[in-house]
């Protein structure tokens, strides 16, 4: 029996080597010699600062950006330290209250818009941090944003169109539109 | 639901099926000890490890020693876990300077990656440095699963054996399942995740010019093991939800593909290694039968009422969202892309009920398929009682001892799953995480207990189950529900090779044909309903009854 013992002390003493040292990092050697931007979290900068990652949501709140979908990361939105989602079971009655409070939210900011918005943008992602919203969400949200910098109708929706990427060779996932990257080019035109 | 959508689920049945024969063949070779390819490179690292370890890979164990050899493996890899957590604090490669685990914490994440369980009682960006994540926990992740594949082949030799009393070499498993078949498919993956976003460095957290901090560490080579092995413990909080862990639709099928391949694929290779590869696709064909109707259950309940889109990622849709939760808890994987929490009750049911079924529908790496190869045989013998004969499968007679050891390994985990579920709706510390009150506040303790005592690991994440209480009886539960399961089933591989192989008779039941699969599909679902239904009542069904 205390040979067994000793042997898997010594297998599990050399398969931690191979799998949880060698393995990780011969992996991130990989990594850093194709994909160094992308293993690194591709960070988007701005000015040689830092301001985001395309693959991760930023909460904003003004009604001249587009809004992102709402996120429950504690303790304030889109906390990239403490990803969570809400977690609030189908008929919980804090979920029919934040969808009535967020729908009225959209509304306060868009006067004489009292369309109902797409269901991506009244519900809190998984992680809480959704870089996307739907075409759909983009385009609820268009005019509100348009009128807000005035800005032409088309200039926006070229912007959105940029920011649009379909679903993954024609076949996988869905079509999204980058938040992130839609603001800054909102930003960046002027 | 749209045509792209079902052309989604088609396209990954298809690629799935495809990968079975190839994959199983190979990993058949590599655990039968043959030579192949990959042999030829690394027969050098092999026999390096056997002789660092002092072990004679030739030598067939009989199952008590195999037994001993594993709960030894474990319990080591389970202490050093451990022992990592509590002094992270003095280990390197933890920029953000996490702090030690506390004990009753550290037992349950302890249990939990050594029994290929993966339940996360901890959110990993703000609980674990680089070093316990790597060293501790993704060797964990290929060395449960190894274990499993190992329990597997041993089960394919009893079987496949004649008189004899060796069941194969338990280390000589564990290092050929890893090196040949775990490391170099997750080496693969991890790349093609990194070349669509995964991150993988070791630098410190990012913080952008706004204050949002970015967190950073090893995440691919971790994520591609922890969905090929059926482990799921995330790199981050909340697992493949989070786009730095699934951030294409690409990553999302790729890892989706990982969760079901090596337990589909393994049915292949358990025929091949019996001697007949019919035995092997009835399995599976069994498997298939019970998938593919609750998934369209639980796609036809989340599409309701225009889709449900709270706790679901736009990148991956309703779609997707539903397939990963159908395949992470069919098999015992239990990473997550959406949060099962917030799905509706019957799309969360559905999940609940595949871990009930004792997580044979594909099952854990190796543990889902001995789980299916156990009902088989449980199956054969229900047919012999109707027709008054002693039951055979596979050439090898059933008799007392094996229907014992058939009858723990079918019972340890609903044992597991209902007493911690009983234990911890009595107990007020049980009940004090709970976000929800009613039938979903039931269902949360319900499916944390059915996840641990089936070593899943998903979670209704709204409860909070990180106290001395949740964490102590989970990590029994976990434990029971693992070597409670392996350990008669290697007595049962070790009974089953001492016998002769009969040739089968005008008196046999073919075990390869579509009335036996279907037989084997109704045991499987009436002995699940049997344990569960009433206590699914209370939870999901008076949910969906009020919905």
């Amino acid at each position: 029996m205390w040979k067994q013992f000793r042997v898997a002390m010594l297998l599990l003493f050399w398969m931690s080597l191979l799998t949880g040292v060698a393995y990780p990092l011969l992996t991130c050697a990989v990594a850093e010699a194709f994909f160094a931007e992308k293993a690194h979290g591709s960070l988007v900068r701005r000015d040689g600062r830092i301001v985001g990652s395309r693959l991760i949501g930023r909460w904003y709140e003004e009604g001249r950006y587009f809004w992102p979908r709402p996120s429950a990361t504690g303790p304030g939105p889109y906390n990239g330290a403490s990803s969570s989602g809400s977690n609030l079971g189908p008929l919980h009655a804090d979920l029919a209250k934040g969808r009535a409070a967020r729908q009225a939210a959209l509304w306060e900011v868009d006067k004489g818009n009292r369309r109902a918005a797409p269901a991506d943008l009244l519900t809190a992602s998984g992680s809480g941090l959704d870089p996307h919203i739907s075409p759909a969400a983009a385009a609820y949200q268009a005019e509100r944003v348009a009128k807000a910098r005035g800005l032409r109708g088309e200039q926006v929706e070229a912007l959105i169109a940029a920011a649009t990427e379909g679903r993954q060779f024609g076949i996988l996932g869905e079509a999204r539109v980058n938040v992130l990257e839609l603001n800054l080019s909102l930003d960046d035109l002027q | 639901m749209t045509g792209a959508d079902g052309l989604q689920i088609v396209l990954f049945l298809g690629v799935l099926l495809a990968a079975v024969k190839p994959l199983g063949g190979y990993m058949a070779t590599v655990l039968e000890g043959k030579p192949h390819p990959l042999r030829q490179w690394l027969k050098a690292v092999e026999d390096g490890l056997y002789w660092a370890s002092g072990i004679r890979p030739e030598q067939s164990m009989p199952w008590r020693v195999y037994a001993g050899a594993l709960l030894a493996f474990n319990l080591m890899g389970a202490i050093a876990v451990y022992g990592l957590l509590r002094w992270q604090a003095a280990l390197p490669w933890n920029p953000q300077g996490l702090g030690n685990v506390e004990p009753h914490t550290a037992w349950n994440i302890a249990i939990s990656f050594a029994t290929n369980t993966n339940w996360q009682n901890y959110g990993g960006e703000t609980t674990l440095g680089y070093f316990v994540q790597m060293a501790g926990l993704t060797v964990q992740n290929f060395l449960s699963a190894a274990t499993g594949m190992a329990v597997l082949a041993a089960l394919a030799r009893g079987i496949a054996g004649r008189s004899t009393e060796g069941i194969g070499n338990f280390w000589a498993d564990i290092v050929r399942s890893t090196l040949y078949v775990l490391l170099p498919l997750s080496l693969g993956l991890a790349i093609a995740l990194v070349s669509q976003g995964v991150i993988q460095n070791l630098d410190a957290y990012q913080q952008t010019a706004h204050g949002q901090v970015l967190p950073m560490g090893p995440a691919a080579s971790q994520v591609a093991i922890k969905q090929l092995g059926t482990n799921g413990g995330g790199f981050f909080n909340v697992n493949s939800a989070h786009p730095f862990e699934n951030p294409t639709p690409l990553t999302n099928f790729l890892e989706m593909l990982a969760i079901v391949l090596i337990p589909a694929a393994l049915c292949y290779t358990f025929g091949k290694m019996v001697g007949d590869t019919r035995q092997g696709w009835a399995l599976l064909a069994a498997m298939m039968v019970l998938f593919l109707p609750l998934l369209a259950v639980a796609l036809g309940s989340e599409y309701g009422g225009g889709g449900n889109w709270e706790g679901k990622e736009v990148r991956f849709g309703i779609a997707n969202s539903v397939l990963w939760a159908v395949a992470t808890t069919a098999a015992s994987n239990g990473s997550v892309n959406a949060m099962h929490d917030s799905f509706t009750a019957l799309g969360g049911l559905i999940p609940m009920f595949l871990m009930q079924m004792g997580e044979v529908v594909f099952g854990g790496v190796g543990s889902g398929l001995y789980g299916m190869a156990i009902f088989a045989i449980l199956a054969v013998f229900l047919a012999g009682l109707m027709v008054g004969r002693t039951p055979e499968y596979l050439g090898k007679k059933i008799e007392a001892f094996d229907m014992k050891m058939v009858s723990v390994a079918v019972l340890a985990p609903p044992f597991c799953v209902l007493l911690g579920t009983a234990v911890a709706v009595t107990a007020p510390m049980g009940l004090s995480g709970l976000q929800d009150r009613g039938p979903h506040g039931f269902s949360e303790i319900l499916y944390a207990f059915s996840s641990m005592g089936n070593n899943n690991g998903s979670a209704f994440a709204g409860y909070g189950a990180n106290n001395v209480l949740v964490n102590t009886a989970g990590g029994l539960a976990m434990f029971l529900a693992r070597y409670w399961v392996a350990v008669p089933v290697l007595a049962l591989a070790g009974s089953l090779a001492g016998k002769k192989r009969l040739p089968a008779g005008a008196g046999t039941l073919p075990t390869h044909g579509a009335l036996f699969v279907a037989l084997l599909a109704a045991v499987v679902l009436v002995v699940g309903a049997l344990a569960f239904l009433p206590a699914l009542a209370l939870g999901p069904v008076v949910e969906h009854l009020r919905s």
